[in-house]
């Protein structure tokens, strides 16, 4: 099966006064079509401008795609013109916002937001696009949707934007959904429904789901391939299974380590309460990268190699047929196991 | 100090010396006015309704609900940062909740705050050095510069900052380091209780985990007491000894933290619990998930009965009707269900 989406090498830097922010490095994935991929990372990690150079929304000025392909669909999207771009965005890639309550327009009914896409996009006429935007509604679990279909974006909840923002990215029957931080905003219970929605919905219909998320946990539950990030480039790639139970890069390992788990045990080996093994100090500064690896600084396992050269994605040994790849020095030698400073709590 | 604003004032509390916090009875409503001129109080909104709880001394109690539950509200109350509607709140022996503000003032040396959002509650024209050392000041802690600033500097160090980071502005601070100035100017005055409302919510994921580890290594070495109010469960199960789930104003369920967690009694903590995703596919795909359908109903409507029951799975004719008494289903274990502990373990 050839993938729906190839992005290659893609570079987006923002250029300011301060220099030159290089958010997004030589970033290379792939989406097969009908998948959910999971992009993870910390604030400031390049992931959402890395989502946003997809649909080439980068502020430019002081933003720019410099280098790369995203092949989507057969066509370098980054080639195409404005006007082609637009008929791309929203009909056959759309994307879901993080927050719901300012992604609206707060002074058009609903109706507006919803049919003037599929009237632009699918050419059919204001009745057709309404019939169209109440079943997407209802589909979306909107109750009465007849009648708040006619409403604004004020009276909806947060959890019922969201779905409304659903609704409008599914309009056109996309192949591709990109859901930056779809439910950072929500409630936990609330979270739980959007996330079980949006991969019933996407299942269902056979689109591919790029989820971006820093919650660790989203990931594990709905996505079925992980890339991590840190400092504008990927850093370990691999099956959801792979990634949570075989981490290989220090970094992933540091994440996973640092968040309390529901699972975990509560007091080590000797009984004392079981500390928190946090990554210190702080991600680096985008404009005045090191030179080598730019995890070194905050990792337990860098050597001197480490500072001289930034390792590339390697492959490592994996369970099942999905290509695990990590970019760090010591991969091999450092075994998951020993990696893993908690040990017990895992 | 004690006022006698309560006929039962004299009745101080009785739980034994190990308790720090008494809180009875405490209810918060915000009038809801209308008209222009004269206003009026048309209806009122059930911020807190009828709570109870108990804080021993060096203990963390976790207070956990969704956005809108009242969580924030009582911890606000209890530093009397709100003057409550009803109730007492006793304090090391003395009833605060109608207690005067100079009687306050002196009060709160004893009890502080630290707050969610390190980019909004600290001044952004104030040196961290200044943030810190105001309460000094206010409260006649030091006596002269010299000692002013040798605290300062202790303070910073005792959270992880160097001294000579005093002189620096708050925009010069990451999130986390900002945090570390708002945990510092909590300890400033050597309080014995602290509410913590969300540390961490805002923070990256890597940072989450120092923050932590800070407060516990700080509770350890001076005694200190918590109320963490937080909405990540995870989180809360880690450090807290025991927790309080909140929903809708009301106190649902109360118990130490192990039988919170393994063996919940009210449907609504189940759900809760269900909903919170854990980092690993395999373990995620064997657990029990309950979607909560519809969302947390409008305060200033609450529903008839139980205020949870449009919303639970085990709902029967009598939960719409009757309010549930938060009681003793087990021993130590509080829960406000009419149907528990009538299910089975979690």
């Amino acid at each position: 099966m050839d993938p729906l989406l190839e992005v290659k090498n893609l570079q987006t830097y923002f250029f300011t006064y301060e220099g030159v922010v290089k958010a997004v490095d030589d970033v290379t994935y792939e989406v097969m079509p009908g998948e959910t991929l999971g992009l993870v990372g910390e604030s400031g990690c390049g992931k959402s401008v890395s989502a946003l150079s997809l649909m080439r929304l980068i502020p430019d000025p002081p933003g720019k795609t410099i280098g790369g392909e995203v092949i989507f669909d057969g066509e370098n999207i980054l080639d195409v013109g404005m006007d082609d771009m637009r008929r791309i965005r929203g009909a056959k890639m759309a994307m879901v916002f993080q927050e719901p309550m300012t992604s609206l327009n707060p002074v058009l009914t609903l109706d507006r937001q919803l049919t003037e896409t599929i009237q632009l996009h699918m050419g059919k006429s204001r009745d057709e696009a309404r019939r169209d935007a109440v079943d997407l509604l209802a589909r979306v679990g909107i109750p009465d949707p007849e009648r708040r279909i006619r409403q604004y974006p004020h009276q909806f909840s947060g959890g019922m934007r969201q779905r409304v923002m659903i609704a409008m990215a599914l309009s056109c029957n996309p192949r591709l959904i990109i859901a930056d931080e779809p439910t950072t905003a929500l409630d936990v219970t609330i979270q739980a429904q959007i996330l079980e929605l949006m991969k019933s919905l996407t299942q269902d219909l056979g689109v591919a789901l790029i989820i971006i998320t820093h919650n660790l946990g989203v990931v594990a539950r709905y996505a079925d391939r992980v890339n991590v990030m840190y400092a504008g480039k990927i850093i370990e790639r691999g099956s959801a299974y792979e990634i949570y139970t075989n981490p290989r890069h220090p970094y992933t390992v540091g994440l996973l380590d640092s968040v309390p788990r529901l699972d975990q045990r509560l007091t080590d080996e000797t009984g004392n309460a079981a500390k928190l093994v946090p990554i210190e100090g702080q991600p680096p500064d985008l404009v005045n990268l090191p030179q080598g690896c730019s995890f070194r600084a905050r990792c337990r396992w860098a050597v001197d190699q480490c500072a001289v050269e930034a390792p590339t994605l390697q492959p490592v040994p994996s369970e099942g047929d999905e290509p695990h790849v990590s970019a760090c020095w010591r991969t091999d030698e450092l075994g998951a196991q020993a990696l893993s400073y908690a040990g017990g709590g895992r | 100090m004690t006022t006698a604003t309560m006929p039962q004032a004299a009745a101080t509390p009785t739980a034994g010396d190990d308790t720090l916090l008494d809180v009875r009875g405490l209810k918060m409503y915000f009038p809801v006015t209308s008209g222009i001129l004269f206003q009026r109080a048309v209806a009122y909104i059930k911020a807190v309704d009828d709570v109870n709880f108990t804080v021993r001394r060096g203990e963390t109690l976790g207070l956990v609900g969704e956005s809108g539950c009242g969580k924030t509200t009582t911890g606000r109350c209890i530093l009397r940062l709100y003057r409550p509607t009803e109730g007492q709140i006793w304090f090391d022996g003395v009833d605060i909740a109608q207690a005067r503000t100079g009687q306050m003032r002196t009060m709160r040396r004893q009890m502080q705050i630290i707050f969610q959002d390190p980019y909004s509650s600290l001044n952004p024209r104030m040196t961290a050095g200044n943030i810190i050392g105001e309460p000094l000041a206010v409260h006649g802690l030091v006596s002269n510069k010299r000692e002013y600033r040798e605290r300062v500097g202790e303070l910073l160090s005792n959270v992880g900052l160097n001294p000579y980071m005093a002189d620096r502005f708050p925009h010069e601070f990451s999130g986390g380091q900002r945090q570390r100035i708002g945990v510092a100017r909590a300890l400033s005055v050597d309080p014995s209780f602290i509410v913590c409302d969300e540390p961490v919510s805002a923070l990256d994921v890597s940072i989450q985990a120092q923050i932590i580890n800070l407060l516990e290594d700080l509770q350890e070495r001076y005694n200190l007491t918590y109320l963490f109010i937080a909405h990540d469960l995870s989180v809360v199960r880690h450090i807290s000894d025991r927790v309080a789930v909140m929903y809708l104003g009301k106190m649902v369920e109360i118990a130490d933290r192990n039988a919170i967690y393994e063996n919940p009694q009210h449907p609504y903590t189940r759900a809760l619990l269900s909903a919170v995703p854990i980092p690993d596919p395999v373990l995620d795909a064997q657990r029990e998930r309950i979607i909560l359908s519809g969302e947390v109903p409008s305060p200033l409507n609450p529903p008839s009965g139980c205020v949870f029951h449009p919303r639970c799975p085990i709902a029967t004719d009598d939960c719409t009707r009757v309010l549930p008494e938060a009681r003793e289903v087990l021993p130590d274990h509080i829960a406000a269900c009419i149907n528990a502990p009538n299910y089975g373990p979690y």
